[in-house]
């Protein structure tokens, strides 16, 4: 029985005919072949979400960011006018990587008023201008304003900060993000500045990870164990029915009901949860600030007075999901290789200002580990059984709608590119 | 051993070794503990919570008392083991193998 009204096409995937009905081939997801065209066709082409403005609060402050995706690594830096600016991490003199501590792999952070090279102490200014080279007079005509940093393309929306290492693209951030971009300027994200941040290697192809976020049908089974045993069978005898999906070019959305904080049943929710009034879904009662009242148009697109959660997907990498309770998590996954990832997830609350604050948002990012573990480990079983190739098409249902789309988007993309030879006009797939 | 929480919390003092400062510290422990280990913290320190929430809350969060601190570390403890003893039944998450999720950034308090 439904218990929420879908498009009068009788499906939400019908509602968006181009995506079909049938099984899916998920070669897309274990060929090496395809994953090099990925790297090619989307991650040297589109927008991705490397932070947030508060990772560079000041003139100075930097981080880097490992892009194995797109073969490069890059430096995200403030600059003396309070710009954001991002460089390929490489020095011009013999290309040493410019910004790393002990191991070259890894990311790190810091304070600096110029970028030295630990190779030759060649420096660069925050705007990437080449300032001094060691025994210069050594060199043959050598010209410093031939030597800046590379620059990779850099803005900013809604105080994320993103990069497209296409120089030829000529998309805004904003324009890439369409309907759901605009739908959510306003949310109050720089409010909240208390971060938890996690991370982990996961042995899968980076769209199988999404697909497990993007869609809940999963839920009342996998974390059967998660909710006390009455509730358990409840959600399972309910099943799972989103209140809306949404579909705009490469991106798409669910709109999910629950949280029901505070729970009309205190006996349905685990001792904790009722002492600290937080649980999977945040703290029960919203911070008192502004922007969460009336919400940005984007957000609830069913306008369900029993709305909890909103997951977006933004292509390719980036998920951003807004709570009822008033806190924001993001999900990156960054490939490694065709079944390898590094998937990030990060909670941002409103500061707490006291001891139960805090408290109530411990609980809620220890939720979140407790159910993210079982996601991931899930997903290394799927990979090497789709790896097997027994089994080559996979029958999706309407509440895996945005799987569907993600990896068409995906195929989409390498056809276009493959096709044109030349980078494509992003965004390609409408 | 010197008492190192505040006195209103001395009953606490046998379990301060689980005043530890960071989630993987924490959870390192959850994994190293047995189900008996775990249920007796809990047992003793899940009803003191809500007076725990008093006291805590009387103190500024951005300046708090070494003491205070450490009751805090504690609670955050008494949350992290809160699941293998209310929901779980054993310290790891039910089907997560060898899947391992680190905390690479978390608040300073």
């Amino acid at each position: 029985m439904a218990h929420f009204p879908k498009p009068s096409e009788g499906s939400w995937t019908e509602h968006y005919p181009e995506l079909g009905t049938g099984p899916v081939n998920y070669e897309d997801s274990i060929s090496p072949e395809f994953y090099e065209l990925e790297r090619k066709a989307i991650f040297n082409r589109t927008w991705l979400n490397v932070g947030r403005v508060e990772q560079v609060p000041r003139a100075g402050r930097y981080f880097t960011k490992e892009l194995s995706c797109a073969g490069t690594s890059v430096i995200i830096v403030r600059d003396k006018d309070g710009g954001v600016r991002g460089f390929h991490n490489i020095c011009r003199h013999r290309g040493n990587k410019l910004v790393w501590n002990d191991f070259p792999n890894e990311e790190t952070s810091g304070t600096c008023r110029q970028f030295t090279c630990k190779y030759h102490g060649w420096r660069y200014d925050l705007d990437g201008s080449l300032t001094f080279v060691q025994q210069e007079s050594e060199f043959f005509d050598l010209d410093k304003d031939d030597y800046g940093l590379v620059a990779v393309q850099t803005e900013v929306w809604e105080g994320f900060i993103f990069v497209n290492l296409d120089p030829s693209n000529t998309t805004s951030v904003k324009e890439y993000l369409g309907e759901f971009g605009a739908g959510l300027e306003g949310y109050p994200f720089g409010e909240m500045t208390q971060v938890y941040k996690y991370r982990a290697k996961v042995g899968s192809n980076w769209k199988l990870f999404i697909d497990a976020f993007a869609e809940f049908y999963h839920a009342p089974v996998l974390h059967a164990k998660q909710a006390t045993d009455d509730e358990s069978r409840k959600l399972q005898g309910y099943g799972f029915e989103a209140l809306s999906y949404v579909i705009d070019g490469p991106h798409g959305m669910v709109s999910s009901w629950g949280g029901m904080a505070p729970p009309k049943d205190p006996s349905m929710v685990k001792p904790i949860e009722n002492v600290l009034r937080s649980g999977l879904f945040g703290p029960w009662d919203r911070p008192d600030i502004a922007g969460l009242d009336p919400l940005p148009g984007a957000v609830n697109p069913a306008r369900s007075p029993n709305w909890g959660i909103d997951s977006f997907v933004l292509f390719p990498n980036f998920m951003l999901l807004v709570w009822a309770p008033g806190w924001y998590l993001t999900y990156h996954y960054w490939p490694t290789s065709h079944n390898s990832h590094i998937f990030e997830g990060t909670l941002y609350f409103v500061p707490p200002k006291d001891a139960t604050d805090r408290l109530r948002q411990e609980l809620a990012a220890v939720t979140f580990k407790e159910y993210a573990l079982q996601d991931g480990n899930t997903l290394e079983a799927t990979q090497t059984m789709i790896e097997s190739r027994a089994v080559t098409e996979f029958p999706l249902n309407d509440q895996e709608i945005l799987l569907r789309h993600l990896h068409r988007t995906a195929r989409r993309y390498v056809a276009d590119h493959e096709k044109s030879g030349t980078p494509v006009a992003v965004p390609a797939v409408r | 051993m010197n008492p190192v929480l505040p006195p209103e919390f001395a009953d606490l003092e046998p379990f301060a070794d689980w005043c530890l400062h960071s989630e993987a510290e924490r959870y390192a422990k959850r994994l190293a503990s047995s189900m008996g280990e775990l249920q007796s913290f809990y047992d003793a320190a899940f009803p003191r919570l809500e007076q725990i929430l008093v006291y805590l809350d009387a103190l500024p969060l951005d300046d708090l008392p070494d003491d205070a601190r450490l009751l805090l570390e504690l609670s955050y403890s008494l949350v992290n083991v809160s699941f293998p003893v209310e929901v779980w039944r054993q310290p790891r998450v039910p089907d997560s193998g060898a899947a391992s999720m680190d905390a690479v950034v978390e608040p300073a308090v």
